[in-house]
């Protein structure tokens, strides 16, 4: 057996042509967009897409816009034109269920064409509710039911560990979705691996489905629990785009041990009548609710 | 009677042969190097062995990820906290992603005797066999467990390998080739088939011996691959012999007998007995006790024959 790590381990993405000339979405003509208008463009596409399928989780879809641009824009290696490049950094996204951010995201990246947004949960759709990596570029774990993203990550640092390789893995997750037991499986194998090229992000905006984290099962004080596995842990405001990737681009933040970044976030951030309101977690916009929240976020088209 | 193996010896000898050759091979394990048989292995290659200690949930995970990175995780635990434990695991992060994870269920079955029912892995074949993507391999001896822990490692996506820790006899020839997905007829025969797996494989033989001497001629198939079914073999054996026995360690729902019954009802009605364990948890026994107490034996195995006879449909 000979070794390839070139082969290509998306066992379906012979069905995808990646280039990146997909087409952007439209921004204003003038200076190039700010990682803050890109984010903007995630959250107002993200709502049409949960617009349009009358499907999705919107809260949360608003709350991480700000972490996955600055992710892919600002901190992660990774080429659209390579999805399965041995050498990428991985990004995991534990919180499947705000597939609509991700995707845009991706779209924005050049994974795939914008226009493909538009079929969203559709039937036979490869943008299903939660991500699928065997049909869509970009997309490095299957994730929906929470707590799997984290051990993911977990063995994709060791990974590259073991092979001496310097890409690091991402990994973020909602902060209700730490009330799974399997995440804190993986927090104490983290520290024990020494695995100081894991960044885990918590998007820590304080709502899960039913009500605040801390009426449900409370998480605080959530950094000296991850201080308590060994970890090295950043509070930043996850809605500052800049902050965000000095933070990631600073890791590891001290040799040997795992970095947790803890996002301070607002749940359906940008929007006045969905922040912080847990109903929004997976409440579907009217065409009023729509054109209301689009203007609130500086309408323009998107492509 | 003939010399009798574990096959986690044949397992742990393949898989340090495998990672000689190729740096990919890693092993994952719940604190069971020892009844994984990987002490060999750990010390051989310490950097490629990853203790998570008893966590099975992040154990699949990590499996999934290491294959993320490129590597060819082999995740080693007890077969009843593999799959019970951490199932959505195996059938997200494993299967669903189709992950190059081979996860291998340890001392499954009945193989943990008066331990109980908290330890019996009765009902894995029945989980596994029903998650799409996912390779199903029982293998009868260590001939073929050496073949199929080869076979899958060279095969690019999920596999769950079910292995015992029951000594048992070699059933193959020593130029028994191994494929993933087909049966092996070890004895030819007319009148019925015996369709086994895994330990049941070398008792399906003996009961074959002993029909033969009443007279009735017993084709054995041993059904290694059970998902994807080698049909074939099966509709076979359903045609030129129109009676069945199948034979498993394991709940009569869902596992082997359920997979040919399956494909026979639509395909081939033909009378059929499903030998294993009857919908129960096993009473406090060892093992060997509970495989008479369950009729798991080369005797009761030959009166389930004689009795499908009766039934059969004669032309």
């Amino acid at each position: 057996m000979t070794s390839d790590v070139n082969r290509c381990y998306f066992v379906n993405l012979h069905k995808t042509q990646v280039t990146n000339n997909y087409s952007q979405p439209a921004t204003a003509s003038g200076p190039a967009p700010t990682l803050s208008d890109l984010a903007r463009a995630v959250r107002r596409q993200s709502l049409r897409m949960v617009h349009r399928s009358r499907l999705g989780h919107p809260g949360g879809d608003l709350s991480s816009a700000d972490i996955l641009v600055s992710l892919y824009f600002g901190a992660l290696q990774v080429d659209p034109a390579q999805p399965c490049n041995p050498g990428r950094d991985r990004f995991i996204m534990s919180k499947g269920h705000c597939s609509a951010a991700l995707y845009t995201t991706l779209a924005l990246k050049g994974f795939f064409p914008w226009e493909e947004l538009d079929d969203y949960m559709r039937p036979l759709s490869r943008l299903n509710g939660h991500p699928n990596r065997s049909e869509v570029p970009g997309v490095e774990a299957n994730t929906g039911p929470l707590g799997h993203g984290f051990p993911i990550a977990v063995g994709a640092a060791m990974a590259a560990k073991m092979d001496h390789a310097p890409w690091r893995t991402f990994v973020l997750t909602g902060d209700g979705e730490l009330q799974e037991g399997s995440n804190w499986e993986a927090i104490m194998a983290a520290a024990h691996y020494g695995l100081d090229n894991l960044v885990a992000i918590v998007d820590r905006n304080g709502i899960q489905q039913g009500a605040a984290t801390e009426t449900i099962m409370r998480l605080e004080p959530l950094a000296d629990k991850f201080r308590a596995f060994g970890w090295a842990v950043r509070e930043v405001d996850g809605h500052d785009c800049d902050a965000l990737c000095q933070v990631f681009r600073a890791a590891p933040f001290e040799a040997g041990r795992p970095n947790c970044v803890i996002a301070k976030t607002v749940k359906g951030k940008g929007v006045s009548f969905i922040e912080n309101r847990a109903e929004w977690h997976h409440h579907t916009p009217s065409d009023a609710e729509l054109a209301a929240a689009l203007k609130e976020l500086g309408e323009v088209s998107d492509g | 009677m003939a010399d009798r193996f574990d096959c986690r010896d044949a397992f742990a000898r393949t898989l340090e042969c495998l990672a000689e050759h190729d740096h990919r091979i890693v092993a994952v394990v719940n604190d069971s190097v020892g009844s994984t048989r990987l002490g060999g292995f750990s010390k051989r290659f310490p950097e490629r062995l990853v203790n998570v200690g008893i966590a099975e949930q992040n154990m699949v995970g990590i499996g999934a990820g290491l294959a993320n990175g490129g590597k060819i995780p082999f995740v080693c635990a007890a077969s009843c906290f593999l799959t019970g434990r951490a199932l959505e695991q195996v059938k997200v992060d494993v299967a669903y992603s189709l992950a190059n994870v081979k996860l291998c269920g340890m001392s499954s079955g009945l193989a943990y005797g008066e331990l109980g029912p908290t330890h019996h892995s009765i009902e894995d074949l029945a989980w596994t066999r029903a998650i799409a993507n996912l390779t199903v391999i029982v293998p009868a001896d260590p001939t073929e467990t050496a073949q199929a822990v080869r076979a899958a490692a060279e095969m690019e996506g999920p596999v769950f390998l079910r292995l015992s820790r029951l000594p048992v006899p070699e059933v193959h020839p020593p130029d028994y080739r191994f494929r993933i997905g087909h049966a092996s007829v070890l004895r030819p025969g007319r009148d019925l088939a015996i369709v086994a797996n895994g330990t049941m494989v070398c008792r399906a033989l003996e009961a074959a011996a002993m029909l033969a001497r009443e007279g009735v001629s017993a084709r054995v198939i041993n059904m290694a691959t059970l998902q994807p079914l080698d049909r074939d073999t099966i509709l076979d054996a359903a045609r030129t012999t129109a009676a069945i026995v199948t034979v498993e360690e394991h709940s009569v729902r869902g596992g082997l007998g359920g997979a040919i019954a399956e494909l026979t009802a639509t395909e081939c009605p033909v009378p059929m007995r499903i030998l294993g364990i009857p919908g129960v948890f096993a009473p406090t026994g060892g093992t060997e006790w509970l495989f008479e107490h369950f009729g798991l034996t080369p005797q009761a195995i030959c009166a389930a024959a004689l009795n499908v006879l009766e039934t059969k449909v004669r032309p």
